[in-house]
């Protein structure tokens, strides 16, 4: 047994929806219920427990940059990986000399996209079917007068694709800013950014922790108020045990990669062929440029929400782009701009512990699912 | 423009439209068009993928007299 799947009096579950939100990291855990008792103190004081507290924040920080591979003193902790998306970008806006206008692709997750509307000008650039976006537009694009920062995530959150970032060169000294949070612990972190975000809950950490890198050098000027406090790119009152464990889960997801990429990547190389197999099916994103946990699919005449449901009651947790299944009603920005069926669509995404076994018994129940969908609507 | 065929689905949701184009296809010639009406946001994405999965033309958008849209599909096999 492991933590992802729990045996419960409805039978086995697997959860494939790590892109989500991952279960916590063993060592994640350890740190976490450590620090509770060692790290709860106000890190500015200068009492025993206010250096102890500062003393695990700055061992996280520490350990955050060495994960990366940037410096302690690039590394923010913030609220969450919106909050670290914020900052990141509209930080960047604030110290541009050149505009307020923001290149965009337009497969960029809504944290961005919502930044851009309240901070700036959306210029968004197009991407392949794949989802890979026109690098050439993105950088024709940034030549436009008024632009101050380009916008491109490291890769993509809803179908895994991973995008040029660090191939192409930015006229005028304008900035990029990256959105590394679907790819942040499980990839390397591409090169040719001023500045980053991630998101501890999606690599293992507690939910609650974002990570916000400025390189040094980068002109970026905090778009919100200041505080008094430790790091001057935040504010707040710091989350100390909850960034300790986050650095903890990174540092092994980090050492673990190797094996637990290859692994994820041939199971998701198993999936798309045999999902494909099923008739009148898009299984979308780069089949091998892509995350390694993450693949998406859509059914044609299929009912995205019923489809979630469907597998549920099976015991099987994915997620969905459809606009049934969205809290908006509206279909995946990421699915439209890809120009792929929105309906009937499923993303999985698998956890660090994900076996064969229940991929296989995944395999085995949907082409059924999918039949039976389809036969209620007559197709 | 005016269509051979047009499908009223105004108050389904995804995948209904699309359901509902597949199974009228053929109620037009080969050249013929067809207009789906929907109100459905899904259906400006789901109508164009499908016609490329289908092999069929997308011919573009219009606007139904009460302003709702209306995507228009050729058969073209």
């Amino acid at each position: 047994m492991t933590n992802a799947s729990v045996e419960s009096g409805q039978g086995h579950r697997t959860e494939l929806d790590t892109a989500s939100s991952e279960p916590l990291h063993p060592a994640a855990r350890q740190a976490l219920l450590a620090a509770l008792d060692q790290g709860y103190a106000d890190p500015r004081r200068l009492h025993r427990p206010g250096r102890n507290a500062r003393l695990l924040l700055d061992n996280a920080r520490a350990v955050v940059a060495e994960s990366l591979g940037v410096r302690p003193d690039e590394v923010s902790f913030t609220g969450s990986g919106t909050e670290a998306v914020h900052r990141g970008l509209l930080g960047l806006v604030r110290g541009s000399r050149q505009g307020t206008r923001v290149v965009h692709s337009a497969v960029e997750h809504a944290a961005v996209r919502h930044a851009v509307a309240w901070g700036g000008e959306a210029v968004e650039v197009q991407c392949e079917e794949s989802g890979r976006v026109h690098d050439r537009d993105l950088v024709q694009g940034a030549i436009a007068p008024g632009v101050g920062v380009v916008a491109l995530q490291s890769a993509n959150h809803e179908v895994g694709t991973i995008q040029p970032v660090g191939e192409f060169e930015l006229p005028n000294d304008v900035p990029l800013f990256t959105d590394a949070c679907a790819s942040m612990g499980r990839l390397p972190l591409p090169s040719g950014w001023s500045t980053a975000a991630g998101s501890a809950h999606k690599w293992g950490g507690p939910a609650g922790v974002g990570v916000l890198l400025v390189r040094k050098g980068a002109r970026w000027r905090n778009p919100l108020p200041g505080d008094d406090r430790v790091d001057e790119r935040v504010a707040g009152f710091e989350n100390v045990p909850a960034a300790l464990a986050a650095a903890a889960a990174l540092q092994a997801v980090v050492d673990e990669r190797d094996v637990v990429n290859a692994r994820q990547h041939a199971l998701v190389d198993r999936i798309r062929s045999a999902v494909a197999a099923i008739p009148d099916t898009q299984v979308v994103g780069d089949p091998v440029d892509r995350l390694p946990h993450v693949v998406t699919f859509s059914f044609l005449y299929v009912d995205g929400e019923a489809l979630v449901h469907a597998l549920d009651r099976r015991g099987f947790g994915v997620a969905s782009g459809s606009a049934c299944a969205a809290s908006t009603l509206e279909p995946s920005a990421v699915l439209a701009a890809m120009g792929v069926l929105t309906h009937g669509n499923a993303r999985l995404s698998l956890t660090r512990d994900t076996t064969e076994a229940e991929v296989e018994r995944l395999l085995d129940v949907l082409p059924g699912v999918v039949a039976e969908l389809r036969a209620e609507v007559g197709m | 423009m005016s269509v051979d065929l047009e499908l009223d689905c105004r108050a389904m949701r995804c995948p209904m439209p699309v359901i509902e184009l597949a199974r009228h296809l053929e109620d037009v010639e080969v050249g013929g068009t067809i207009g789906v009406t929907a109100t459905d946001a899904a259906a400006r994405v789901d109508v164009p993928a499908w016609c490329r999965m289908r092999d069929q033309e997308y011919v573009g958008e219009r606007v139904a007299e009460d302003g709702v849209p209306v995507f228009v599909v050729r058969r073209s096999t």
